[in-house]
């Protein structure tokens, strides 16, 4: 048996042998890490603008940074949808529930459409995406979802193609230009329904996702819905 | 590389098969059940469980004299913690999309029985050269299994192999479905219990 003195200088210097090498290790590897998160975020801003991946620009690193960079310009929103001088990059959505990021793609002929940054409850988990929608400030352009815990096969079908399809061209706003949300149903739209244009397909199996996904995205176009609303009038 | 002996090479090639540690000794389930929905999330959660255990079996077989016996499974906690956090951390540099997907698994490496068991069991008495080997064996005994298991797991449940789809359009406009239990928990548990069965009877092993 060892004395006292020896496992205690022991486990000591293993500590902080292996402690000094990890603080080394993750201390190189942070700024390679935060670019990925970094491009992430642009490469579900660039996705739910309907950006796609072909077989020229892939989504490497470089390319995601390009395409975001000469396409994309963002901007901070208060609640009264009036443009503030913040960087979207300095906005912690979870402190400043009072600024309100927004994403806009330029084209050379005006504006190609909004995305904003949806995040939520589902079942078991928050999911977070962005919803983007066109610049008449009423039609979905696309959604995507970047992070969710859902169940694989049931609501974990929301960050698929099918699903997320399915979003676009509907409206979010009734004929008067009220905010109405879009609904996710249980089976299929019913073409003959008159209220189609604000309905898409559920998942069968994942009731509460879809419950939850109404929910937070009726609650983050509220909050945008000032500036929607402008963007809505300037259109006529 | 010269030719290894007896004792080596049945540190690396017994678990492969005869005492794999997942089919034989039924360790690591949970992961097994957790990374198995896909196969590219397996293959580098395999990359990973390599990783870890042959560098963690080799560094406690160096370190095995030196160890006091009184602390000497937080020693090897302490050593396998820190080469998960390694990995991990090198997932998130350089496969971000991977590393998302596995989350949480890769962290739960360092509760698979199966690194601290060999750790425990073999790398305490053996030689560093011996316990790399078994690191190394155990490791891809253990991801054999799991490539098997989402291999069968995305063809039947998704269609796709690796991620490119394999059954034929037509399969579908048949009336072919993808089977949704296959990408849920239980599906992992039929699968493994059908490797395990068909694993049994072939190599003649009874339970006493």
């Amino acid at each position: 048996m060892r004395s006292n003195t020896y496992t205690l200088g022991f486990t000591s210097a293993i500590t902080i042998v292996l402690g000094f090498f990890l603080a080394l290790v993750a201390d190189n590897l942070r700024d390679r890490q935060e670019l990925n998160v970094e491009n992430d975020m642009k490469k579900n801003i660039l996705y739910s603008l309907g950006f796609r991946p072909t077989g020229e620009t892939l989504w490497t690193s470089d390319n995601i940074q390009n395409l975001f960079d000469e396409n994309i310009e963002g901007f901070v929103l208060n609640t009264n949808g009036e443009r503030t001088d913040r960087d979207p990059a300095t906005i912690d959505t979870e402190i400043d529930t009072v600024l309100l990021p927004i994403y806009m793609k330029k084209e050379s002929d005006g504006i190609g459409g909004y995305a904003i940054p949806i995040a939520g409850k589902g079942l078991w988990s928050t999911l977070f995406g962005y919803f983007a929608i066109e610049p008449d400030g009423r039609t979905v352009k696309g959604i995507t979802f970047y992070m969710h815990g859902e169940t694989p096969g049931l609501g974990g079908e929301v960050d698929k193609a099918w699903f997320q399809n399915n979003f676009v061209g509907k409206r979010f706003v009734d004929g008067n230009d009220e905010l109405i949300g879009i609904r996710v149903l249980k089976g299929k739209v019913q073409p003959d329904d008159s209220d189609a244009y604000h309905k898409v397909d559920g998942i069968s199996g994942a009731t509460m996702t879809a419950k939850g996904l109404e929910k937070f995205l009726k609650e983050d176009l509220t909050r945008y819905d000032p500036f929607f609303k402008k963007v809505r009038e300037g259109q006529g | 590389m010269a030719l290894l002996d007896k004792k080596s090479k049945r540190a690396l090639t017994d678990p492969l098969m005869a005492n794999n540690p997942i089919t034989l000794q039924v360790l690591g389930i949970c992961s097994a059940l957790a990374v198995t929905v896909k196969m590219d999330t397996a293959v580098v959660m395999t990359i990973a469980v390599i990783a870890v255990m042959s560098i963690s079996n080799t560094v406690i077989a160096v370190l095995r004299n030196w160890i006091p016996g009184k602390v000497r499974i937080i020693v090897q906690l302490t050593v396998i913690a820190s080469l998960v956090v390694l990995t991990d951390e090198v997932l998130k540099a350089y496969m971000y999309d991977i590393s998302k997907q596995l989350s949480v698994f890769v962290g739960l490496i360092i509760t698979n029985c199966i690194v601290m068991g060999r750790a425990e069991a073999f790398a305490m008495q053996n030689t560093p050269g011996k316990s790399f080997l078994d690191g190394l064996g155990n490791a891809l005994g253990y991801g054999g299994i799991l490539i098997a298991v989402a291999f069968f797991r995305e063809l039947l449940g998704s269609g796709t192999i690796y991620g490119y789809p394999v059954i034929p359009e037509s399969f579908y406009a048949a009336g072919y479905e993808n089977v949704g239990l296959m990408v849920l928990s239980p599906g992992a548990f039929i699968i493994l219990g059908l490797i395990v069965w068909v694993q049994r009877i072939s190599a003649d092993i009874e339970e006493e």
